[in-house]
């Protein structure tokens, strides 16, 4: 049996909490795979080496650094989860501004604190065989890596945009119909269309898509109204290291 | 059958609700009007209409009409070819046709262009070598209804395109909503048509109401907010080929694909194999695609349409040039959805013009 | 349209990375197919590839040359023998061997571009009095990347077979560089001569130029196009090139008909 282990770095667990959500697929998983590491799940610590490896989170720390090299080693299939993971997450914010200040406004005694300066992906440091985004990441989409990593094929993960999927949800176009600010035609599909569905803009949790036009779409939103403060807030907020600069486009 | 008069349409959806029916129409829902399931005649947008630009839509609260309003963001496309089906499921290496859902299903308020967006359809899917079998089944389950266009978007050219405003063919009902004292033409388009309208209370149309019906087409027809110019416009596009202007074209547009999925016409399509985890069992779906993503042309791991401008020219070259050369008609209608619901604003009709 | 379930009925690898199958349908026989065409072949659950037709076997299967380029390609070149795959088709245009009688015939292979012409090739053997001088010149990137090494060995004491490799290993004592080399070579009498083409894009392109230039008429040059094609039948929309479907108006398409439509970059 395969089997399969789940790490977490820097990120809020969300994206693990994805795999449990999963609830009757889960048994399914759990059936087919041996589920070796899960600290969220279960106790049992499995050695190495794991055919397929899910890691959360991105690098801010040394100790991070250390470790994602090891599980790089003991992995087959490495497979980076959420934001964090494939873009730095929501605390590369901090690769735009000085940790050290950050550090010393936050704690009484900064000096404990053992910190990088930039929070980056983990394919800045070791290579990955596939990168699942969202923020979180979409549990149809993390099923659907599993069975093909497993099966040996190619997943089904389109780069293209969140309209694609907005339009054949069926949702009206809140930009259009609304005025409502939306990342949609920039930003990655996988979630689903879950924002628009609700008639709220994406916020391009999924990072940028195949051949995003940052440009374009922000000559658009710039007539709604958005000025520049705002176009660096949504681009920056989730996947700063992919993302984080399109505001000035 | 002659041309009838009806007061109200209730009786009309009654009426197909008991020849087994579901009846849509348009609504209005989430800030826009659109298709969905109707309860009765009072869903319909009575007093609304849709203000439509280039990249903009709002509703408008709007006199007394109940279908004063343009094309909807739904096509007809949805029910005849849905955004995404399964095609089979395989077991140990045997395959199994995934049953075609193909519902009765009466829409009310099919606009000429959309009409005409089925006959490009039926060329397509069911004119060639290798008919669809799923789309002849979903097609020939629907009751259609048509309703002269009396009030166009800012975006349509379906003047131009020769698809409207009044539908004449492809229908089985015809509605023309008529003012003073508020009424609908009807007009049957066939024998379904007939004997539905044979069943509903009514008074025979007179010389005025028919006079009255073909006013509101030719108003419409003078108020389209967009035309195009057809004429060479075929073969321009293969002169345009490597022009400057798509590379210009290319700058505003986002490839974001929305052009094509609310086009009534296009048709392409990508297949997605997988296997369920729990038992093995292989399954092909097929789903909507568009010629504005990469992998639309990915070969040996590299797209050949890689820059936007490419991808671009393909759509439009498709739609007024290369559709013709294979279909033997336009694959446009001149509905101008791709217009309203282009958030960067791109105009085809602008942008053929540029071509010129 | 749904695959046709087909057995592996043999599996010979040809070399690292390429692998000849024979196909055999569960049911009934194998449809005819013509030199050329090609079927979409479908590994369970993994996905479907367009593939050449290279042959038919002695006992009546499909002979289908794969290279593992991408996951579908590698999960077919790994069925065992004995496995199920799936299979639609045949599909699409096919080389005329009818217009080649009486002419001198010119075929052209660049890597696996040699898989779609086996059959070609087979028949002009089979039938050598039907034509004039038959000249076969193979390209391929190194000497390991050849298909049907014994075949072109066989074939090579019935025609003039010139082979040619971009990046020779030490034991190579054939020609080197491009196939465009050597189309000068062999000898060709324009006005009685047609050629049929197949490989990477911009290989066909420089020899069916390099043929045009020695007067060949671009309607005898014949190619075989290759494009993203997901359905096969000319629903999908993906392998369009200009006005053509490459699967239903191609994969093989006179120069005449496709020269221009190659020209214009990302068409």
């Amino acid at each position: 049996m395969k089997k399969l282990a789940v790490f977490k770095l820097a990120s809020c667990d969300g994206c693990q909490l994805t795999l449990l959500d999963c609830e009757d697929e889960l048994l399914s998983v759990a059936a087919n795979v041996e589920i070796a590491y899960f600290l969220e799940a279960s106790s049992a610590r499995g050695e190495g080496p794991y055919d397929l490896s899910l890691v959360e989170g991105s690098i801010t720390t040394p100790e991070d650094l250390e470790r994602i090299r090891r599980i790089r080693r003991l992995s087959r299939h490495l497979v980076t989860i959420g934001a964090c993971a494939t873009a730095g997450g929501v605390q590369a914010l901090r690769n735009l501004a000085d940790v050290g200040e950050f550090a010393s406004i936050v704690y009484a005694r900064p000096g404990y604190i053992q910190t990088l300066d930039r929070s980056t992906p983990v394919s800045a440091h070791v290579s990955v065989d596939f990168e699942l985004r969202g923020c979180p990441i979409d549990r149809r989409q993390l099923l659907e890596v599993i069975a093909a990593l497993l099966a040996g094929r190619r997943p089904v993960v389109p780069t293209h945009s969140v309209c694609i999927e907005c339009k054949a949800r069926g949702n009206p176009c809140v930009l259009i119909a609304h005025g409502t600010p939306c990342l949609g035609p920039v930003t990655q599909a996988g979630c689903g269309a879950l924002c628009p569905a609700f008639n709220r803009g994406c916020f391009g949790c999924f990072g940028p898509m195949q051949s995003p036009n940052a440009a374009a779409l922000n000559a658009r939103l710039r007539a709604a109204g958005m000025d520049d403060e705002e176009l660096a807030r949504v681009y920056r907020t989730f996947n700063v290291t992919s993302f984080g600069g399109s505001c000035d486009a | 059958m002659e041309p009838i008069v009806l007061d109200t349409l209730d009786p009309l959806i009654e009426a197909l609700r008991e020849r087994g029916y579901a009846v849509v129409g348009p609504v209005v829902r989430d800030g826009v009007i659109r298709f969905a399931e109707l309860g009765s005649a009072a869903d319909l947008p009575t007093g609304w209409g849709d203000e439509q630009a280039p990249g903009a839509y709002r509703l408008r609260a709007r006199g007394e009409l109940v279908f004063g309003f343009a094309a909807s963001p739904d096509a007809v496309k949805r029910f005849t070819h849905p955004p995404r089906t399964s095609l089979f499921r395989m077991r140990d290496g045997v395959p199994e046709r995934a049953p075609v859902e193909a519902p009765k299903v009466a829409i009310l308020g099919v606009r000429a262009c959309d009409l005409a967006a089925l006959a490009v359809q039926d060329r397509v899917l069911l004119g060639g070598r290798y008919p669809d079998e799923a789309y002849r089944k979903r097609r020939a389950a629907l009751f259609l209804i048509a309703v002269t266009c009396a009030v166009p978007g800012g975006t349509c050219f379906c003047a131009s395109m020769g698809a409207g405003p009044r539908a004449v063919s492809g229908f089985e009902v015809a509605l023309t909503e008529l003012s003073g004292p508020h009424r609908f033409l009807a007009e049957s388009g066939g024998e379904r048509g007939a004997a539905l309208l044979a069943a509903l209370p009514s008074q025979p149309a007179a010389a005025a109401d028919l006079e009255a019906a073909r006013a509101v087409a030719e108003a419409a027809a003078g108020r389209m907010g967009r035309r195009v110019d057809l004429d060479g416009v075929r073969e321009r596009l293969v002169q345009q080929r490597e022009s400057p202007i798509w590379n210009d074209i290319a700058t505003r547009c986002l490839t974001c694909a929305n052009c094509t999925m609310v086009c009534p016409t296009c048709f392409c399509v990508t297949v997605e194999d997988g296997t369920d985890l729990a038992d093995g069992t292989a399954e092909r779906t097929e789903r909507w695609d568009s010629c504005f993503t990469l992998d639309f042309t990915e070969l040996g791991g590299a797209p050949v349409r890689a820059s936007g401008a490419a991808r671009y020219r393909q759509w439009l070259s498709h739609k007024f040039s290369t559709w013709v050369d294979q279909f033997g008609a336009y694959g446009c209608v001149g509905c101008g959805r791709c217009i309203t619901w282009c958030p960067a604003g791109i105009d085809i009709t602008e942008e053929l013009e540029r071509l010129r | 349209m749904i695959p046709a379930p087909y057995r592996v009925r043999s599996r010979r690898p040809d070399r690292a990375d390429t692998v000849t199958l024979v196909l055999e349908p569960v049911d009934g026989a194998c449809p005819p197919f013509l030199p050329g065409q090609f079927t979409m072949l479908y590994a369970p659950g993994v996905g479907e590839i367009p593939v050449s037709i290279s042959g038919r076997a002695r006992a009546g299967g499909y002979v289908q040359t794969i290279r593992a380029v991408g996951a579908v390609s590698r999960a077919l070149c790994h069925t065992p023998r004995g496995s199920l795959v799936g299979v639609r088709g045949p599909f699409g245009t096919h080389f005329d061997l009818a217009r080649a009688a009486g002419l001198d015939v010119v075929v052209a292979a660049g890597g696996l571009g040699l898989a779609p012409l086996r059959p070609v090739i087979r028949e002009l053997a089979a039938h050598r009095a039907r034509y004039g001088r038959i000249s076969l010149i193979v390209g391929a990137r190194t000497p390991d990347a050849l298909i049907y090494p014994r075949e072109l060995a066989r074939w090579g004491r019935r025609f003039d077979v010139r082979v040619t490799v971009d990046r020779p290993d030490r034991a190579w004592q054939g020609p080197t560089g491009l196939i465009t080399g050597l189309v000068g070579r062999i000898g060709v009498e324009p006005g009685r001569t047609c050629a049929f083409v197949c490989g990477p894009e911009i290989m066909m392109r420089a020899t069916a130029e390099e043929l045009l230039r020695r007067g060949i008429p671009a309607d005898r040059i014949v190619l075989s196009l290759e494009r993203n094609m997901k359905c096969g039948i000319g629903r999908c929309g993906h392998c369009q090139l200009g006005p053509l479907f490459t699967c239903l108006d191609g994969p093989v398409l006179g120069y005449d008909k496709v020269a221009g439509l190659l020209e214009v970059e990302q068409l």
